[in-house]
């Protein structure tokens, strides 16, 4: 491929993206200060000391904001994984087996999806212990319906093709159908629809922190640090705007990748290459 | 009223309560799912005996579940939603006022937006692949990645820090002037405003440009009707179904997406009220709040149905 051809919008998308990810990853290295350490006065100006300034304890910003990278991008990966392996693949089985299996699961989604998922959520977390697993599984639990609809209703379409009847007539049992038929034809609109659901689960792993229901201190996630640092918004001091707009330059970056990937990809079928 | 539209509308309505009572099954089974004790899950590790075993009464667990849910479900049904567990007050009084300051909040939101998202997606087709068009598209893609409390804070550090035109917390009483009342929701209704504005104005924008399609619009503007005529008197009618589709179901999002906003603005509704009793583990407050949110989206989206069904005139004129 040839960076040439990617769009403008696409670009700056993927370079922001490529970075917030590796700040994530090398969280650990990159970071002035530790994750706790108090470093100064309570939310002191950005400085060449504290290029962010301090938070509401007197802890360096910026090495927090590196921390709640990771932190958030880590967990809302996990999450969309859980949600992507699991909704997919009973979305690809309900199609191809069909009978009941497809009328239970497709209604039992269709009841999940009646309930909004942020109510559901904050249901769910009032019994269960607030941990980071829990997060990753209720959060990649509720989001797997939509992913369910979606590969359902792709590998209907696929399901009916002749070289599935082919594989079919072949012998070859459903596992087969699944991984070795349907996945890779399917692969496109999954991919583009893996960029949004990441970013509904960072936007979504953001509310339940800024809630105080998420991401326990003392880690760090975006939205928990937008809650701690909001007392200052009324003495006119914007620290809890950063994590808030780090959030919004991923989601916006993510969500430009991915448009064009589905760009690309629909243009692909329309034969124009 | 005639016959098929009218057993099409039952027909919806009782799928809607149905599904209704399914919910209520997943929302109480939802507290139920944990592999150990709820009392103590509630209490924490530290819990004296004697304390988990008046929770445990208080929560009726010596008795099997579905008795525990059939209790609860009559309470329900009769008004009767249960004494919170922090508190020892009646949920149903607790609640009431709450519900209408979330109903206050996201109604005026919806007085503000619906209008607009079909006014800004009329002229969006208007002028469409045109600036304005571009710009529309451009807005839909920020307010789907913002997070409300990113333009919540926003709107606050500017208009209410800078500038102190609004108040930044939004308190609301019994026997405040209307007037007074609104100057101190305007902050959290442009937040909600923002929130669903761009989703109602594409799918708006979808619904019409489909339309256009038709072949009738042809006829029209090979008859020489200027393009806004053709837009007003032969597409939007022909588009109003899906449009209702689209403002029921941001409604529905406006009811439920306020949680967040009132925890940003302190208003207080039935979403602030939600939050710190789940923080505080307060089981049958969630619950209670947890179903009448569901119930009211559920409503929504039954309302939604029903409006579909009634302004299809293929269905109105029956052959």
């Amino acid at each position: 491929m040839n960076l040439k051809h990617i769009p403008p919008g696409a670009l700056i998308g993927l370079v922001i993206t490529g970075l917030f990810l590796f700040v994530a990853v090398f969280a650990q290295w990159i970071a002035p200060h530790g994750l706790g350490e108090i470093v100064g006065g309570v939310w002191e100006p950005g400085s060449s000391k504290y290029l962010l300034g301090t938070d509401n304890l007197g802890r360096d910003l910026l090495s927090r904001m590196i921390y709640g990278a990771q932190t958030t991008i880590l967990i809302a990966a996990a999450a969309t994984a859980l949600s992507f392996s699991l909704g997919s693949i009973m979305g690809f089985a309900a199609a191809v087996t069909g009978g009941w299996f497809d009328t239970l699961a497709s209604r039992f989604v269709d009841l999940m999806m009646a309930i909004p998922t942020l109510i559901f959520a904050l249901v769910v977390l009032s019994v269960l212990p607030s941990t980071i697993l829990t997060l990753i599984l209720v959060m990649g639990l509720l989001d797997s319906t939509r992913v369910f609809r979606l590969s359902r209703a792709v590998a209907v379409d696929i399901n009916v093709m002749d070289y599935v009847e082919a594989a079919k007539l072949r012998g070859e049992g459903t596992p087969w159908i699944i991984f070795r038929e349907i996945l890779p034809n399917a692969l496109s609109p999954l991919v583009s629809e893996l960029g949004l659901r990441f970013i509904y689960a960072v936007l979504f792993l953001s509310a339940l922190s800024f809630l105080g229901l998420g991401v326990q201190p003392p880690a760090a996630d975006w939205g928990g640090m937008v809650k701690e640092n909001k007392d200052g918004i009324v003495f006119g001091i914007p620290a809890a705007l950063i994590p808030a707009g780090a959030i919004a330059a991923l989601a916006i970056s993510v969500n430009l990748v991915a448009d064009w990937i589905l760009n690309r990809t629909t243009s692909l079928k329309g034969g124009r290459g | 009223m005639n016959s098929p539209v009218a057993k099409l509308i039952a027909q919806r309505i009782a799928l809607g309560i149905l599904l209704l009572l399914a919910v209520s099954v997943l929302i109480f089974a939802g507290t139920q799912i944990l592999p150990g004790d709820v009392a103590q899950s509630i209490l924490g590790q530290s819990a004296t005996p004697t304390a988990l075993e008046n929770l445990r009464r208080d929560l009726g667990l010596d008795q099997p579940a579905y008795v525990r849910y059939f209790t609860w479900l009559g309470g329900v049904l009769t008004g009767d939603l249960g004494t919170a567990l922090t508190t020892r007050q009646d949920i149903a009084t607790t609640l009431m006022p709450r519900l209408w300051n979330t109903l206050f909040l996201a109604f005026w939101a919806a007085v503000v937006s619906v209008p607009l998202a079909i006014i800004l997606g009329l002229l969006a087709v208007r002028y469409r692949n045109g600036p304005i068009d571009k710009l529309i598209s451009g807005f839909a893609l920020a307010s789907t990645s913002l997070p409300e409390f990113f333009i919540g804070y926003l709107l606050i550090l500017f208009f209410a820090v800078k500038h102190q035109w609004f108040p930044s917390i939004s308190t609301i009483y019994d026997g405040m002037p209307l007037l007074t009342k609104l100057h101190a929701i305007v902050l959290p209704v442009t937040v909600l405003v923002l929130v669903v504005l761009a989703h109602m104005m594409r799918m708006t924008r979808a619904a019409i440009l489909n339309v256009m399609q038709s072949a009738y619009i042809e006829t029209a503007e090979l008859k020489g009707v200027g393009q806004f005529d053709i837009i007003r008197k032969h597409a939007l009618p022909n588009a109003v179904a899906p449009i209702i589709n689209v403002v029921m179901l941001n409604l529905a999002f406006l009811v439920v997406g306020v949680v967040v906003v009132e925890v940003i603005f302190v208003y207080p509704g039935m979403g602030q009220y939600l939050v710190d009793h789940v923080a505080k583990r307060d089981v049958p407050v969630v619950q209670a709040v947890g179903l009448i949110f569901a119930t009211v989206y559920i409503g929504l989206n039954i309302v939604a149905d029903v409006a579909g069904i009634l302004t299809n005139p293929r269905l109105r004129h029956p052959k």
